[in-house]
């Protein structure tokens, strides 16, 4: 292994190395590493190529705040590009790669954008690729977008599957910290039911990387034993590698589970979407340093000092062989200690501060670290790889290094607290900003409401989580110092300084936003891009805010804060879709003959939910073929097509009859007992809204039945103007759909195969059962229904049976001598009797319209009655149902062409109407469709060109009676 | 957000769909088209308290009245129908 790893200690696990690649070159880590500490390990230090400038970049923090150390992670489908390697668990065969370079990450030939930075500067978007306009889309956008950008989309279909979970709890700890522990103790030790979510895979926070003490023993110890105790305990649910990424109303948050990102293999979900329902909850998301800004400050081998005890104390890996520590803060500067323990040499500490702690001189002195104060460093150097620094303010020249430990402080990760829209506050004690106004039931603890110091984290947690604060354990922590005085920007720094490293946004960029006047929050960041990128402007957005603040002489409260959205860290859309894609996106719904259908060759069709047969073609048969078949069977001898899918609603009650009577908008209470009528019902708007049939059962029970499309809709709309309208009718609504199968046996020889089915008891003559009657009866065996209705214009019956013997009623219906028919061939039957159906009844269309005025009640109030007489829906040139054919016998018709009166242009202001229904029907030789036209009632004989511009397609057209097949009825009554 | 229904308990968003502003008072039918055109196109958008109706539909098919604050979606109160 690697002479960068330390002999012992840190939380690796030796035993069991791992293999993977970076680039192709086989590397090695151990369980327990991230991508980012086994590269170290490794001497990689330059792993990406920045965003806009292509400039060599390293690995700068040792968290989910990462801005550079970006990388596509595994291979073809399963590629993730944009992946942070300090988050990225190894594993054994693990394929990773840099990003953004071409062709290799050392010679990258597009680093010739940092020598032409003056066109990539702030706003250069809007600036630069001005003209010509002709360019913008075929050359500037595709220029851009190779030049810059990050990692590569697979472009092929997510091979892995997503899950989704709901978990409620008492208190909802966020974050794994001392904080974080010390709240899960307190609520677990009063029984709450407690769900911790930790981001990484090891709870502990900032105690698995920094060398404390809690109650004389090592900080670890204290962590282990929490872990143990939290483990043991049966109301305590731990989620380590989950991120609460947003907050939502009502206690409700939303949580990224990485389930199996970690795993070179598993069987199970890659990450899990979980929906987290607390009262209450600890925010204990701690906090994140800051980069300094100086020349260079994005080189390799400049690393936050946090970061660079992580990597040594955690991942045992010396991060570099000679080091310097420049830190504005007591945290940042001790990092000399841990840089010397690990025997790393420490070339200086630069601390731009006039006077340090005596404590941190005597920590500098037992290891002979000399120190700078008031000093700063202007500039980082080096090629791909940090080689010294040009120091500034008391001190001056240069100083070798391969290692730079920055901090300019912490900011507390207040994300979630404001999504619910409070705003963080500014605190000058540690310099940063805190949550201010908190979510509903969360309360902040920890380093996140700017708790800095070890032992106000543990108090703060326990306070927050505790409903009896006074139990606190009585907890010492080593001593630790927060103190810090605020250096925002080098100000004689050298060369490039980044504020924001992903965006690659430079303190010059923020000063040019400034000069040009985009100095509010909200400008800045979009006229930068500080903060947009996909780390959200973790390191970048408060320093960038307060670069703003001293160049326009505000402070920083004054000069504001930008708004923190979920998420809060990337989020893969298959979290989102979760198992819910593909075939399983929403239920599908099977009629209960579906399977035998399936079995007789029938070819389905989405229809909603539901699966519907099309056509049941004979070997041999086309679409059309087998279509025509179903339509001359049904108007010749005996078809059944299977109508289950129609809505069902089974009203009964003393005042069910008064209650349809206000649903529809004809009357339904003089219907008597053992009759059906045809029935629709308006909107509160006056258009129509559904039509079917009502069966009157007895003086107290009715059965109706929707269209399929608008079952739900019915069902809502009539439980909505029962418990709003009408409560004290006394009534029982109840849908019934899944309840019965229901076939319609239509044609001419439709009694004989009845007859055949009922039991002798049952009169099926046209006197015992005449057209619109409806009879309980005996069918094939079973208890069910018949009712005599007819959408085909022949005689027909439709049969309802128990759910579950739908199949057997269909096989029965075959072997007594009908045939199957499908949607295609209802469709061309129904058009051949100008019944109207969904692309009708197009929530655009009156009853007048659709030539059912008549039938509007006159004699009782109803749900739309009102509005349908307003002047505009009854104005005479509305456009109205009409029959269509072509003038030419051979012509076919498209629904959705226009009409336009024949011989005029085809334009907008000719436009007289549409198609709304078209095909091919059998019995009459050619093609028939339903249209809605302006003065349609007159226009009978009248020809029209039909046109269709998105085929080009136009076809001569005469207006027809709507009813073309047997428009007196006679078949219906035989 | 979560909605507490008066007969099932506290729910999820999902499971409800709004019906509409509370304070509407359906016109009697003899009222005439003014008062129907207000009661059917004209609503109140309130920065503030709202009383409103949600169908618990694939529950128990019951009308719940909330008071929801629209700025916070805090829900003052909720009530059966």
């Amino acid at each position: 292994m690697s002479y960068l790893r330390i002999a012992d200690g840190g939380m690796i696990d030796r035993s069991r190395p791992v293999a993977f690649t970076f680039d192709g070159q086989r590397l090695q880590g151990y369980a327990g590493d991230t991508l980012a500490s086994a590269l170290l390990a490794n001497g990689v230090r330059l792993v990406g190529r920045s965003f806009k400038y292509h400039r060599p970049r390293g690995i700068l923090t040792a968290g989910p705040e990462e801005p550079n150390a970006l990388v596509e992670l595994r291979e073809g489908a399963a590629r993730e590009p944009n992946t942070r390697a300090t988050v990225a668990e190894i594993f054994d065969g693990l394929v990773a790669r840099s990003q953004n370079r071409f062709p290799s990450l050392k010679y990258d030939l597009l680093s010739i954008n940092s020598l032409l930075s003056p066109i990539f500067a702030a706003g250069f978007y809007y600036k630069t690729f001005m003209w010509p306009r002709s360019f913008w889309e075929r050359v500037y956008e595709p220029l851009i977008r190779r030049a810059a950008g990050l990692g590569r989309a697979s472009g092929l279909p997510d091979p892995d599957s997503y899950d989704k979970q709901t978990a409620f709890a008492d208190v909802l700890i966020i974050g794994g910290g001392p904080a974080g522990l010390a709240a899960a103790l307190a609520a677990s030790a009063e029984g709450a039911r407690v769900i911790l979510a930790e981001q990484d895979f090891a709870l502990g926070g900032r105690l698995l990387s920094d060398r404390r003490t809690i109650a004389g023993e090592p900080a670890l110890t204290w962590v282990r034993d929490a872990e143990a105790r939290l483990r043991a305990a049966p109301n305590v649910k731990l989620l380590t590698r989950t991120t609460i990424t947003g907050i939502y109303d009502g206690g409700t948050y939303a949580g990224i589970e990485r389930v199996g990102d970690h795993l070179a293999t598993s069987q199970g979900p890659r990450q899990r979407l979980w929906r987290i329902v607390a009262p209450r909850a600890v925010l204990a998301t701690g906090a994140i340093e800051r980069p300094l800004v100086f020349g260079g400050n994005d080189l390799p081998g400049v690393m936050l000092a946090g970061a660079v005890r992580s990597y040594i104390n955690r991942f045992a890996v010396k991060p570099g062989t000679r080091a310097i520590v420049f830190a504005n803060n007591d945290d940042g500067a001790s990092t000399i200690g841990d840089l010397a323990a690990a025997g790393i040499e420490v070339a200086a500490l630069i601390d731009p501060r006039p006077e340090i702690s005596t404590a941190l001189r005597d920590l500098a002195l037992a290891h002979k670290i000399p120190v700078f104060t008031n000093a700063t460093i202007r500039q980082a150097k080096g090629g791909t790889v940090l080689k010294s620094v040009v120091l500034g303010g008391s001190a001056s020249g240069n100083l070798a290094c391969d290692l730079l430990a920055m901090s300019g402080g912490w900011n507390p990760v207040v994300h979630l607290a404001s999504h619910h829209g409070g705003k963080p506050v500014w605190n000058e004690r540690i310099a940063a900003f805190v949550p201010g106004a908190m979510p509903p039931g969360v309360k902040a603890a920890g380093a996140a409401a700017g708790f800095l110091q070890l032992a106000e984290a543990l108090a703060t947690g326990h306070a927050a989580a505790a409903t009896d604060s006074s139990k606190l354990p009585n907890l010492t922590a080593g001593e630790d110092s927060d103190a810090i005085t605020p250096l925002w920007k080098v100000p004689d720094s050298l060369g490039k300084s980044f504020v924001d490293f992903q965006n690659d946004v430079t303190s010059s960029d923020i000063a040019l936003a400034a000069q040009e006047g985009f100095t509010a929050v909200e400008h800045l960041k979009r006229y930068t891009t500080l903060g947009m990128a996909t780390d959200q402007g973790k390191t970048s957005n408060v320093t960038g805010l307060a670069l703003m603040a001293s160049l326009t002489n505000r402070t920083i409260p004054q000069t504001g804060t930008t708004v923190f959205r979920p998420p809060y860290t990337p989020v893969a859309i298959g979290t989102m879709a979760g198992p819910h894609r593909g075939q399983y996106y929403r239920p599908t719904r099977r009629t209960p003959a579906h399977a035998w259908a399936e079995a007789r060759g029938a070819q389905f069709i989405d229809a909603g939910e539901w699966l519907r047969a099309t056509h049941f073609p004979q070997p041999g048969e086309t679409m059309q073929q087998s279509v025509d078949r179903e339509v001359r069977t049904v108007r010749q001898a005996a078809g059944f097509c299977d109508v289950t899918t129609l809505g069902k609603i089974d009203v009964q009650g003393p005042d069910a009859g008064a209650f349809l009577d206000f649903i529809y908008a004809n009357m339904i209470s003089t219907i008597a007992p053992g009759r059906v009528r045809y029935a629709f019902m308006l909107r509160d708007d006056g258009f129509v809204f559904d039509d079917g049939t009502v069966a009157r059962r007895s003086p107290t029970h009715f059965l109706l039945t929707t269209t399929t499309a608008n079952a739900a809709r019915v069902l809502r709309h009539m439980d909505t103007m029962h418990r709003l309208c009408k409560p004290d009718f006394d009534v029982c609504i109840e849908p019934v759909t899944d309840q019965w199968a229901q076939f319609a046996l239509a044609g001419p020889q439709s009694r004989t195969v009845l007859a055949k089915l009922v039991g002798a008891d049952t009169d099926v003559s046209n006197a015992a059962l005449p057209f619109m009657a409806t009879v309980a009866a005996t069918i094939a065996g079973v208890p069910g229904r018949i009712f005599r209705i007819s959408f085909s214009g022949e005689m027909a019956f439709e049969i309802a049976v128990p759910a579950s013997h739908g199949a057997a009623l269909a096989d029965a219906l075959l072997q007594a001598g009908a045939v199957p028919y499908g949607l295609e061939a209802l469709n061309v039957l129904r058009l051949e009797k100008g019944h109207p159906v969904g692309a009708e009844l197009n929530g655009q269309t009156t009853a007048a319209d659709l030539g059912l005025g008549g039938m509007l009640s006159k004699k009782k109030d109803f749900v739309g009655r009102v509005m349908a007489q307003r002047p505009a829906l009854l104005e005479p040139n509305r456009q109205t149902l009409v029959g269509i054919k072509p003038r030419t016998p051979g012509a076919s018709l498209q629904a959705g062409s226009h009409l336009i009166p024949a011989g005029a242009e085809a334009n907008a202001a000719n436009d007289k109407g549409f198609i709304t229904s078209a095909a091919y029907s059998a019995t009459l030789g050619h093609w028939i469709g339903l249209a809605l036209l302006e003065g349609g009632a007159s226009a009978t004989g009248k020809t029209f060109t039909a046109v269709n511009p998105l085929q080009n397609l136009s076809t001569e057209i005469e207006i027809v009676p709507r009813v073309f097949h047997d428009p007196e009825g006679s078949a219906l009554h035989g | 957000m979560r909605l507490l229904c008066p007969f099932c308990g506290e729910r999820g968003l999902e499971e409800f769909t709004y019906a509409g502003d509370a304070a509407l008072v359906r016109p009697a039918p003899d009222a005439g088209q003014a008062e129907w055109v207000e009661y059917i196109y004209m609503r109140r958008n309130p920065a503030g308290v709202h009383g409103e109706l949600w169908y618990h539909g694939v529950a128990c098919r019951q009308f719940v009245k909330l008071e929801r604050d629209t700025r916070t979606h805090a829900i003052l109160s909720s009530s059966a129908v």
